[in-house]
């Protein structure tokens, strides 16, 4: 419990900060649109294409999108010590990683909604028929890649070319999940509603691993 | 250590003689692939290695959390080191059989890829281990990498069997299909033997670097700090 | 009252505590306690490890070999009980530049888990006279102020240990002052005040017992009326 509102202090103040600045959901909205973008002109494709292609372009631009932010998530706890500030204080390290991984995980989850209006305007794609399904995939998904970008981001911010470290850190650990959500994503978007359950379940199976791992070990990256 | 480092080298040398001998006049020729399959012998062994080898990191990384034994840092670091090398091994070996038998370097099948996923921890591994600022922390991050790279490794061999592959079934879980004749599987045996007894000797001689590495790094202090 | 015996007993403790960064070594061999009341003055040249000895008192930095203790147990088995007890200010600000010196405060408040935050908040900035730009993003804060701030975070929940490392370091000459006066004021109070500064003559003034240091090691830890003119010597030489 003591935790837990410790966790939703930080996520408050995650979300205050990222209020006055703007700068983390701004720059992964506009960076995972420019991928969307390109990516039509890339692959000038009829409609069964998109409905092939779909699928791993969205979880491209959602994996790099994250990057962005969890990059940034920890770029600002660096920038006066303040994550030092936060391990001074006599409270659980678990409740700091959960308050970062829930604010990287509302950033990436509003930076997907838009990503995907986007692609469903300019692919004239129409999620509707199995958004809930689809939705349900995304939210997997991204939680097991949150939890991975927030301890990777924290091991990142140590390190020299940071931004090249985390993603030679995320993108081998997270495969499965990016290759699993595509699978899933894509029977879902084809109304295939009976491999759905199935797939959701190897996603949901992959995601809650990565997540209770790095929730353990995440103590052990505060440490100096 | 038990036996001198000497001896562990001749004895490697003298089994991995035997291993020659074996893969290239004893074992009989395989009647599909022909000459070519006797890459197996290396191949396999390696890939096995190589996989052991992570599991060798994920014990040290687990140890020097739990036992902060500068030991067990060394350990993992020099298991990866080597078996970052044994990982190489094996996706040179790979393309090298598969392109007379499937016509093609390389495809994106499940083992190949998994394979490949493996190669890359060891690169984060290594990688990280290079670029952490405060040299204090590096054993601490990289232990944390270690582990969480390990799960990956299990999740690719489960995430596997969701995966199609066309890629030989495992030999060693010895499904029907998959059965060798017993002096292919002598030979793939004494095979990995002699490459896992190379393995630890250089691991050993890692080892044995790490310490030194350590002792000059005390000593030039020593010089410095004038005494 | 089992709260003021506990106070009573509080203490923190290095026992031959050495920190290693690589193979570097930043402390050698420190054994030092620090109880109530105590005012300590912590001097020697760059790089004879002060920032480390208080980082490893603040339980920010693990011994790689020794002990830090509070009140006699190992500070890493149980570091929540040692931190709601200690205080630190270090090079860094620990404050988060788009938010206002007062949310700083409300925020750091949360993490402490203080009971009447709001009342305790408007002491911390009254005592170094932020009131008027406690509303202000701290970003738009000269250097001065925000160290203030920083000052004000640091005895937000009445620590029983103060460390401060160069806590000097930007001040004005009127919160130097003020700051000099909290450091005298606190030991009377029955809190510890550990600091740093480069400022020798300065940190005569305030602190009665010094610990003077050189390549990691103590080699002086006394009162600094009986400090040896040697030790004096070594750690004024810089």
């Amino acid at each position: 419990m003591q935790t837990l509102r410790i966790a939703w202090t930080i996520f408050v103040k995650d979300l205050r900060v990222e209020w006055r600045s703007r700068e983390t959901l701004a720059s992964m909205c506009v960076f995972s649109l420019l991928i969307v973008f390109l990516f039509n002109f890339a692959f000038e494709s009829a409609r069964e294409e998109t409905l092939r292609l779909l699928p791993g372009l969205l979880w491209i631009a959602f994996a790099f999108a994250g990057i962005l932010g969890f990059n940034r998530s920890f770029a600002g706890e660096r920038e006066n010590a303040c994550l030092e500030g936060m391990i001074l204080a006599p409270i659980d390290p678990s409740a700091i990683f959960l308050g970062k991984m829930f604010a990287n995980l509302l950033f990436l989850a509003v930076t997907e909604a838009v990503v995907v209006f986007a692609a469903a305007l300019w692919y004239n794609f129409s999620f509707l028929p199995s958004l809930g399904r689809f939705a349900l995939i995304v939210l997997f998904g991204t939680v097991g890649y949150v939890a991975l970008g927030t301890i990777f981001g924290a091991i990142a911010a140590n390190t020299r070319m940071r931004e090249v470290m985390l993603p030679i850190l995320q993108f081998p650990i997270s495969f499965w999940i990016l290759i699993l959500g595509t699978d899933a994503t894509s029977d879902v978007l084809r109304g295939n509603t009976a491999a759905f359950a199935a797939g959701a379940a190897r996603v949901a199976g992959v995601s809650l691993i990565f997540a209770v791992v790095s929730y353990l070990l995440f103590e052990y990256v505060l440490e100096e | 250590m038990k036996f001198p480092l000497r001896v562990h080298l001749a004895i490697t040398l003298v089994w991995m003689i035997l291993a020659l001998y074996l893969i290239f006049l004893y074992a009989p020729q395989e009647t599909t692939m022909g000459e070519v399959q006797r890459i197996f012998y290396i191949h396999f062994p390696l890939a096995m290695t190589a996989l052991l080898g992570y599991f060798f990191v994920f014990l040290g990384s687990m140890g020097y959390l739990w036992k902060r034994s500068q030991l067990a840092d060394d350990f993992a670091h020099s298991c990866a080191e080597v078996g970052f090398v044994f990982c190489s091994g094996v996706l040179v070996t790979g393309p090298l059989w598969a392109k007379p038998v499937w016509g093609i370097w390389w495809t994106w099948d499940a083992r190949l890829t998994s394979t490949f996923i493996l190669w890359l921890l060891y690169i984060a591994y290594l990688m990280l281990r290079a670029y952490v600022t405060n040299p204090g922390r590096v054993e601490v991050l990289a232990a944390v990498v270690g582990i969480i790279g390990f799960v990956d490794a299990i999740v690719d061999y489960m995430a596997i069997r969701w995966w199609r592959t066309q890629h030989p079934q495992p030999v060693i879980a010895g499904g029907p299909g998959s059965g060798l004749d017993a002096p292919m599987w002598l030979t793939a045996m004494i095979s990995w033997g002699a490459l896992l007894c190379l393995f630890a000797y250089l691991v050993r001689q890692r080892l044995g670097l790490a310490e030194l590495g350590r002792e000059l790094r005390g000593l030039r202090r020593e010089l410095a700090s004038g005494h | 009252m089992p709260p003021e015996t506990s106070r009573a007993e509080a203490t923190l403790e290095l026992r031959g505590v050495s920190k290693y960064f690589g193979d570097l070594p930043a402390l050698r061999n420190v054994s030092l306690r620090i109880g109530r009341g105590d005012s300590v003055f912590v001097y020697g040249p760059n790089g004879a490890g002060k920032t480390t000895l208080l980082r490893t008192l603040a339980t920010l930095a693990r011994p790689s070999e020794g002990t830090a203790l509070f009140s006699g147990r190992d500070v890493h088995e149980n570091p929540p009980a040692a931190r709601a007890a200690i205080g630190f200010v270090s090079h860094a600000t620990f404050l988060y530049g788009e938010l206002t010196a007062r949310e700083n405060l409300k925020f750091t408040g949360r993490l402490f888990g203080l009971r009447e935050p709001e009342k305790r908040i408007d002491t911390a900035l009254e005592l170094f006279a932020l009131r008027d730009r406690a509303d202000e993003p701290v970003r738009g804060l000269s250097r001065g102020l925000q160290q203030r701030v920083t000052l004000a975070r640091a005895i937000l929940h009445d620590p029983a240990f103060l460390l401060l490392d160069e806590p000097f370091t930007g001040l004005d000459a009127a919160s130097r002052e003020n700051l000099q006066s909290l450091l005298r004021r606190l030991p009377e109070q029955g809190k510890a005040v550990v600091f740093s500064t480069h400022d020798f003559d300065q940190g005569v003034t305030l602190a009665r017992r010094l610990v003077a240091m050189e390549a990691g090691r103590v080699r002086y830890d006394g009162p600094l009326n009986l400090a040896p003119l040697d030790a004096l010597h070594i750690a004024r030489a810089h």
